[in-house]
């Protein structure tokens, strides 16, 4: 089907659909709510052009998102789109929106703690932050591992209710 | 030298070095001490491995005549690889390997911080993405470093032996050739003398509350950045090109 301009949905739309895609690694949140699309526009051929960009660079998940991001256009009938990636600036969990914190949190997974702004946040710190798990809300927790089952994540657990937890890094 | 060429090597060294340090890391997957450290290994392997996609990815626009990332992992030899000499070195047992992965990680993180501040914008933006996930791989690295130091008498001893073997495989970060002279003078690269007291100082701190002793200067091993490498560089690409040398363009 081609879209003429007049029929096309409206790039509020488009977002609206996006923010069903789930991420493949964390489905509880959605490719928007992680702040992984940055923009979504139709250019003047009247193709639509989604703009993405990488969490972490040798994510496996990448390539997965870009494919289903075109799969939930071209499932609503828009057949000319293209996935354009975007490297800078470089994504950060700040990008993170605040429905995207609490499904995290719902899901088992602490939210990043700070904002890391740029990466000097990152490269001064050097204490393991308290995080609260994300079950009962107790600040007695302890770093199990710095990185979990995917690089984004940490592992830890909780010194109260005991439980094993993932913490999402500010990155 | 061109801007082209030297920017060209300077790009492959930067790809080689986290390449090279991946598949290294790789070997370690589905037999590593504990299953967080297995992760733990995995993921920084993976971290390393998408820097390096992006590096040789832009050493092959740069280049241009028609090789991308692929090809130049999986098809150049030996002698045209031009990561450090430490990348390269056999994982031996996980003190080994967490001594050398300190050293890297404590220049990458700084090597990254200059390159994101590069009058390339590709480099800059390369970096910049790069250099997060490289401090989180600082951070891992020490505080194994001093966990096993400052542990039990046979970790102590294992941890100071890594530190003390691996040391003159460390001199090279911080030599400049013309290739480093090249991209300096050009703005794109940074003097690699220029990070060796912050180097320093860092690997000493940790050493200090790993209560091991930071080792005295001496011979320092050289060549990897110029494609003179130690003999263990050939059987680990064996491994990682064999299949596109059995079966040329096999795809996923």
């Amino acid at each position: 089907m081609d879209v003429t301009a007049a029929a096309r949905p409206s790039v509020d739309e488009i977002r609206g659909w996006l923010a069903e895609v789930p991420d493949p690694e964390i489905p509880a949140v959605s490719v928007v709510d992680l702040g992984i699309v940055r923009d979504v526009q139709w250019d003047a051929s009247g193709e639509l052009v989604v703009t993405v960009t990488p969490t972490y660079s040798g994510c496996p998940a990448t390539e997965l998102i870009a494919a289903e991001i075109a799969r939930a256009i071209r499932g609503r009938g828009v057949e000319r789109v293209r996935l354009d990636t975007r490297l800078s600036p470089a994504w950060t969990t700040d990008w993170i929106s605040d429905r995207g914190r609490e499904k995290l949190s719902a899901y088992g997974i602490a939210p990043p703690g700070y904002k890391v702004v740029d990466a000097s946040a990152i490269l001064r710190r050097r204490a393991p932050e308290t995080v609260a798990c994300p079950r009962c809300g107790s600040q007695r927790t302890s770093l199990t591992s710095r990185f979990g089952s995917t690089p984004c994540k940490a592992l830890y657990r909780c010194d109260d209710c005991l439980e094993p937890f993932d913490y999402f890094k500010p990155h | 030298m061109g801007r082209d060429d030297a920017l060209f090597q300077y790009c492959l060294r930067l790809g080689d070095n986290a390449l090279v340090l991946a598949q290294r890391l790789g070997e370690w997957t589905g037999k590593a001490p504990i299953i967080e450290e297995d992760l733990a290994t995995a993921n920084t392997a993976l971290d390393l491995i998408g820097q390096a996609r992006m590096w040789l990815a832009y050493a092959g626009e740069i280049e241009g005549s028609g090789r991308g990332e692929d090809e130049l992992a999986f098809l150049r030899d030996v002698s045209d690889f031009r990561n450090v000499l430490l990348v390269e070195q056999a994982n031996g047992n996980f003190a080994d390997t967490i001594a050398r992965q300190f050293y890297f990680d404590a220049w990458n993180v700084r090597a990254l911080d200059a390159l994101s501040r590069s009058r390339d914008p590709r480099v800059a933006e390369i970096a910049a993405k790069s250099v997060k996930e490289a401090a989180y791989h600082l951070e891992r690295s020490a505080d194994w470093v001093v966990r096993l130091g400052d542990g039990t008498e046979e970790s102590r001893a294992k941890m100071q032996a890594a530190i003390d073997d691996l040391w003159m495989y460390t001199g090279e970060f911080f030599e400049a050739d013309d290739i480093d002279r090249a991209v300096t003078e050009s703005g794109i690269g940074f003097d690699p003398a220029a990070l060796h007291a912050p180097w320093l100082e860092e690997v000493k701190r940790v050493l200090d509350d790993a209560t091991l002793s930071t080792p005295a200067p001496g011979y320092m091993q050289r060549g990897g950045k110029q494609g003179v490498h130690t003999e263990k560089l050939g059987y680990l690409l064996a491994e990682m090109q064999f299949l596109q040398r059995a079966y040329p363009g096999a795809q996923w």
